[in-house]
């Protein structure tokens, strides 16, 4: 039973109310779902200080399309609500993918999207999905609202762009149309997920793999590639990209994105898994990602 | 802080420091089918429904539980007969030693509740958050489809 002398949790009824408590304490922490703080808290790990529960920022909570074609993420929406929202399995369905891989059922009620971004790990199964969806986030704070591209947020090891009283408000994705035939409704990515851990469920990834390709004819006309556990950050792979973009998949383009994703990545030997093994099953992804095209 | 929860069925004010793990005061509340396993989200033994859901109250504060319906392992029979679920636990061998048995049957009531006739790589997933170090699942798995059968 962890010994709670030093910390306070208040609960605001608003978002409002919690963006004015974040503003008057400059070291409190949000505190969303719990299934990382609280585990954090039981290890005797947490900080102890000021945090402030979310529960009643309903602003933070829900899916809904935008008008030009994307979709818009709540950072309170939960693994489940990600899980079951129709427009994310219709358009975004590697989102659906992730989410279902993110813990139990038990987590996926509690753990929201927002609260795996901001804890940062390397080894999160949703942040390369987010990558090759070309996400942006909405950070809030009692001074106003700011709109940052997903693949400049994570700096470091658990270093964010993420100020004293800001809070992940959403995330925002853009349309998955044709730029170059936006009228066209037929959906011209194709994508592919894949997460290696030790066991089928409940693992933490060795390595996680999101991808998404868009063909013009016989060359690629676009492709992003994003990785996880394979860096202090999650990663998008641009160099592997850039090998084939405008390029047909033979043999040559696919050989020379080996090679760039292989330089690419800085993958670390700890508990889970061995840089080799890591390097090796990417590749191998990479490899299984341009076959299925 | 004091809680105004409802906790199977009944109006249950809970109180305790808004971080202190809605496991800890559950227990200490009496409701001691809630188990500690793991502690860290992993194992499901401490799962209860929270409005419904599956949560693992370890690591559910108390301040969540503030307006919530809570259902624990003692909420799930009746007075006077087991649930299904429960019979059919019995009856297949589900529950060996019993620390996860609590967090099984309401993982299991959570699937029947939204999905009556699941498949099998259903089954697998909703209770793919809790862990059994007796059974080899195999009994469990059995367990559930049987309460499929009860309750149809």
């Amino acid at each position: 039973m962890p010994v709670l002398d030093g910390y306070e949790l208040v609960t605001p009824g608003s978002l409002g109310e919690a963006l004015a408590d974040l503003a008057a304490h400059p070291q409190a922490r949000p505190f969303a779902g719990g299934t990382d703080l609280m585990v954090v808290l039981e290890a005797g790990h947490l900080p102890p200080g000021r945090y402030v529960n979310l529960a009643k920022c309903a602003e933070l909570s829900g899916v809904a399309s935008t008008p030009d074609g994307g979709l818009t993420i709540g950072a309170l929406t939960t693994y489940t609500e990600i899980r079951h929202a129709p427009a994310i399995a219709a358009r975004w369905s590697m989102l659906g993918l992730a989410a279902a891989e993110t813990g139990g059922i038990a987590t996926q009620n509690r753990g929201t999207i927002g609260g795996n971004i901001a804890n940062a790990s390397p080894a999160a199964d949703t942040p390369p999905v987010l990558l090759v969806y070309d996400a942006s986030l909405d950070l809030v704070s009692a001074s106003g609202t700011r709109r940052v591209p997903y693949t400049a947020f994570h700096r470091g090891y658990k270093q964010m762009d993420l100020r004293p009283g800001e809070l992940i408000a959403r995330v925002i994705l853009p349309s998955r149309l044709n730029p170059s035939n936006p009228s066209n409704p037929v959906n011209p990515w194709r994508d592919y997920y894949r997460k290696v851990g030790t066991r089928r469920a409940q693992a933490i990834s060795k390595v996680c793999f999101a991808g998404t390709l868009r063909m013009d004819g016989p060359t690629v006309a676009d492709v992003r590639i994003a990785l996880g556990s394979v860096a202090p950050t999650v990663i998008r792979a641009t160099a592997a990209e850039q090998a084939l973009r405008g390029r047909a998949l033979d043999a040559g383009a696919v050989a020379d994105a080996e090679r760039a994703l292989a330089s690419g990545i800085a993958p670390i030997d700890d508990m889970r898994s061995t840089a080799r093994y890591r390097s090796r099953v990417a590749v191998n992804l990479l490899r299984e990602f341009v076959a299925a095209h | 802080m004091i809680v105004n929860s409802i906790i199977n069925g009944r109006r249950t004010p809970l109180e305790g420091h808004p971080m202190a793990r809605l496991l800890d005061v559950l227990r200490a509340s009496g409701f001691t089918g809630v188990k500690e396993g793991c502690g860290e989200g992993e194992c499901g033994a401490c799962a209860v429904l929270v409005d419904g859901a599956l949560v693992n109250s370890c690591l559910t504060p108390l301040a969540h539980a503030d307006g919530a319906s809570i259902t624990t392992i003692e909420g799930v029979a009746n007075q006077t007969r087991l649930h299904a679920i429960q019979e059919s636990f019995l009856e297949c061998g589900g529950a060996q030693c019993g620390i996860c048995t609590p967090g099984m049957v309401l993982a299991a009531h959570a699937l029947l509740s939204r999905h009556p006739d699941p498949t099998d790589d259903e089954v697998r997933a909703a209770l793919a958050g809790n862990l059994c170090r007796c059974t080899g699942y195999m009994r469990i798995f059995a367990s559930v489809f049987e309460a499929v059968r009860r309750l149809a």
